[in-house]
């Protein structure tokens, strides 16, 4: 079997271990990755024990609590708390989440939290996405259409066309499908990857837009849309509980038909 | 002095935040040839607009008979009649205009039978000049905000407009009492950035955060708000904060007005809809002030529920559960995560949470912003929009649905006075270094500081006495107590520790930043709310029940310096914008 082995910069190490100051008996071992691009050092994991008796429920209130109580310079992203932006995007435990939603009771012994997988990491939890929303200008996200009179009138659209936005509309370019992905991990320059492809089928299948042939035709390539190989961590990643890869599914079965 | 290299940009205009307010700007802006710049601290789908679920208000009359001027009427009885009138008109005008816009750049709307926008009721919204609820709140399901903001970033996307994400706004730039643009830090790779502009927009959204617990996002910081603060400039009737009848308990999760716009309603430990006896005629769907007020009462006279008795239950097990799974499937999914609720089943435990700034930046219906001296005066080159300012057409308390709306109109016309100000690729005269050094010697003094205090404890000690001192209900004492407590956290900012020393994606100097912003907006809602001896709207003071309009019908407008809080007054605008519709005079306010 072939052996794979890291770049010597990017071994993880054993990093710095804080132990609980605090009289608590509830204490949870917690391992979080940093990497600091200042200071030339490799990446390492720290030790955190966190009292847990003085601890909201999520994921993220572990994290602010590591960083108001036992170290400031922690970082991440995090905006609303409470599942709708899409900032906190995470792999805990294993599994790619809001670190928002996810209950630390579901965890048990240590924790450990990691930056989104196969991302460039900026610094400690947080990943580049550049290239994740680059490709998802290149769907362009807005309805193409040719009525003009627009402050005039609604464009019309019966309930049924509007239930085929459910599922799909409700994406939140949080990108724990797309880094959970294996197909994106090797080819994520070329392949769209689930998270655009999953905004790609919610534009082709708005009734209002006028440019459906153009939408399919421009995803209808080889490494954009068939790198896909129906692996399906996508599905079970996602913290909205929405399935990219039925969408995916949608459009291949589309360009079958058409 | 600081010794940080500057990168210079020169752009016709700056929009700052991208949120729904900054976005609709920025696309006006684009559409009329603007060389434009839309800087954000967040890439724009994260903004807290996002986080808006029930609608977004227009007379569009799908759901039947409607008209703005009855949504005109309802805002200014909303607002406690301290809402601009002229302003206020302007807003319902041109709302239907802005949603069929929202339409047809592709927000996914819910729809009626006959395919058009569906409208459901809200707080505080009638037909007819208060006889009857009437059906006036677009939806996109529950997730309206979130439709939104993600369908302008598209529209945005569609103009090419420039982007600068993740940079962090520092200060502006001001010359002769102009604005000339800003300053700011871009996290990603530590560089300090010059935008030189013509007109500077400022669109950064509430400052929730200088509550303990607040539905706004952790990003809710008002920078723009603090910017204007160290601007020299006032900000206008700080002292109203919404609470939103329904955060989730212990959590603060906001549970949108469209879950009693579908039929929810509030009980009491006794089992009683407590509602029918504080607002005989809407009941539950009164305005949010009143109902906030009336679940603090049935709190402080015991009649509250759960081992503390400090909060209500909001039943929504009687409803259809296909209402439920079509209308309101985001509540559902949010009661369960944060309250372990089956809201088919059992009740969300809710209590009132702080969710919304009337108070702001004061602007006037064609969002440039105002000053006073000697009597009201645009402040060139500065406009402002969005939860950040006050225009002021939600006066002492917002009604729902009318901000996701304000957005958009305001957006708009800020697109639309700057175009009819400026000619495109205006060129530029010099920017004064001075400005530049001031911010800059902030800046570092802040990241160098090496004193005993987490940034943490002091917002923390920030939080306690604002949830503490300046809530629901006010009083003197109260007032006063928070009046010096609240200076305490100010006063530690020289002795704040900030761990982290690098440019890089800094985030402790990112907050020690906010919190330099959230303090400053924090003493001036404190003043603001202890000078203001009446109750209107959200400001209700135990010890002057009643609104004062001999007094007090007029915005109050705060300048801080230091620790010094400097509060004003001006007039609140007393008339209409066309002959299209009559000022409604003050009248008792009741629902």
């Amino acid at each position: 079997m072939a052996q794979f082995s890291l770049p010597n910069n990017s071994k993880i190490i054993k990093g710095k271990y804080y132990k609980n100051k605090t009289e608590s008996k509830n204490i949870k071992k917690v391992n979080v990755y940093r990497w600091n691009p200042d200071d030339g050092q490799n990446p390492r994991i720290d030790t955190f024990e966190v009292d847990m008796e003085n601890c909201g429920p999520k994921v993220l209130d572990i994290l602010f609590k590591i960083k108001n109580e036992i170290d400031s310079s922690l970082t991440f992203r995090r905006s609303c708390a409470h599942g709708v932006c899409g900032s906190c995007a995470m792999n805990v435990d294993g599994i790619n989440t809001l670190s928002c939603i996810k209950s630390h009771s579901d965890i048990k012994g240590e924790l450990n939290i990691y930056p989104l997988p196969h991302l460039k990491v900026v610094k400690d939890l947080i990943g580049d996405l550049s290239n994740l929303y680059k490709q998802y200008e290149s769907i362009q996200p807005w309805l193409k259409t040719s009525k003009t009179d627009t402050e005039k009138k609604e464009i019309i659209q019966s309930q049924k066309d509007r239930s085929k936005l459910d599922g799909y509309y409700e994406c939140i370019l949080c990108a724990c499908c797309s880094t959970s992905c294996p197909s994106y991990w090797w080819n994520g320059e070329k392949y769209l990857g689930p998270a655009v492809l999953l905004q790609a089928y919610r534009w082709i299948s708005d009734s209002r837009d006028e440019e459906k042939k153009e939408r399919l035709k421009k995803v209808a390539d080889e490494l954009k849309l068939y790198r896909c190989h129906t692996i399906m961590n996508c599905a079970n990643s996602c913290p909205k509980g929405l399935n990219p890869a039925k969408a995916i599914g949608s459009i291949k079965k589309m360009l079958a038909t058409s | 002095m600081s010794a940080y290299k500057i990168i210079d940009h020169e752009y016709d205009v700056v929009v700052l935040g991208a949120g729904g307010s900054g976005l609709r700007a920025a696309v006006g802006l684009s559409e009329a040839g603007l060389k434009t710049a839309c800087i954000s601290k967040v890439f724009p789908t994260r903004s807290h607009t996002s986080a808006a679920q029930g609608g977004i208000s227009a007379a569009l009359g799908n759901m039947g008979e409607d008209d703005w001027r009855w949504h005109m009427y309802d805002t200014v009885k909303g607002s406690d009649w301290l809402g601009d009138q002229d302003a206020i008109e302007y807003l319902c005008k041109e709302a239907p205009k802005a949603v069929k816009e929202l339409d047809r750049y592709g927000v996914p709307f819910s729809r009626t039978k006959d395919g058009k926008i569906y409208q459901r009721p809200f707080g505080g919204m009638t037909k007819n000049y208060g006889n009857g609820t009437v059906q006036r709140t677009c939806a996109a399901a529950d997730r309206t905000g979130h439709a939104i903001l993600h369908t302008l970033y598209g529209q945005a996307l569609k103009h090419n407009t420039e982007f600068f994400i993740e940079y962090f706004a520092l200060d502006l730039i001001m010359k002769n009492g102009e604005c000339r643009g800003l300053i700011a830090w871009n996290l990603n790779d530590g560089t300090i950035h010059r935008f030189k502009s013509h007109i500077t927009i400022i669109a950064t959204g509430g400052y929730g955060k200088i509550y303990y617990s607040a539905t706004s996002a952790h990003t809710c910081t008002g920078d723009g708000n603090g910017m204007v603060l160290r601007a020299g400039l006032p900000l206008q009737d700080m002292e109203f904060v919404q609470f939103h009848p329904t955060g989730i308990y212990g959590v603060g999760c906001l549970i949108s007005e469209g879950v009693r716009g579908e039929g929810g309603f509030l009980l009491n430990s006794k089992g009683e809809r407590f509602m029918e006896r504080y607002a005989p005629n809407a009941k539950d769907l009164a305005s949010r002030d009143v109902v906030s007020r009336s679940i603090a009462i049935e709190i402080n006279e015991g009649r509250g529920v759960g081992k503390e008795k400090d909060h209500v239950h909001l039943h929504l097990d009687h409803l259809d559960p296909k209402v439920i799974d079509d209308r309101l499937p985001g509540i559902a999914e949010s009661a369960k995560t944060f309250s372990g609720v089956d809201v088919t089943k059992d009740p969300i435990p809710v209590v009132p949470t702080v969710h919304y700034n009337m108070g702001g930046i004061p602007t006037n219906y064609k969002a440039e912003v105002l000053t006073l001296n000697g009597s009201e005066k645009t402040v060139p080159g500065l406009m402002a929009i969005g939860e950040a300012a006050c225009v002021s057409v939600h006066g002492a308390n917002r009604l729902g649905s009318n901000s996701l709306i304000d957005l958009v109109v305001f957006g708009k016309a800020a697109a639309k006075r700057a175009s009819e100000l400026i000619k495109p690729n205006t060129p530029h005269d010099t920017s004064p270094k001075s400005e530049a050094d001031k911010c800059l010697d902030r800046f570092d003094k802040i990241r160098n500081s090496n004193g005993d205090t987490n940034t943490a404890k002091l917002r923390l000690s920030m939080q306690k006495t604002m949830q503490s001192k300046c809530a629901v209900f006010r009083t003197e004492k109260t007032l006063k107590q928070g009046v010096d407590e609240i200076r305490k956290p100010f006063e530690g900012l020289d002795d704040i520790s900030v761990k982290d020393k690098s440019l890089l994606f800094n985030t402790d100097l990112v907050e020690s930043l906010e919190f330099d912003n959230l303090i400053r907006q924090a003493m001036t809602t404190m003043d603001s709310a202890y000078h203001r001896k009446e109750s209107r709207g959200a400001h209700a003071r135990e010890d002057f029940s009643k609104r004062d309009d001999k007094q007090f019908m007029k915005h109050t407008l705060a300048w801080q310096e230091g620790k010094e809080v400097k509060v004003k007054y001006r007039d609140v605008h007393a008339r209409t914008l066309t002959n299209d519709v009559q000022y409604f005079p003050p009248k008792e306010r009741v629902y």
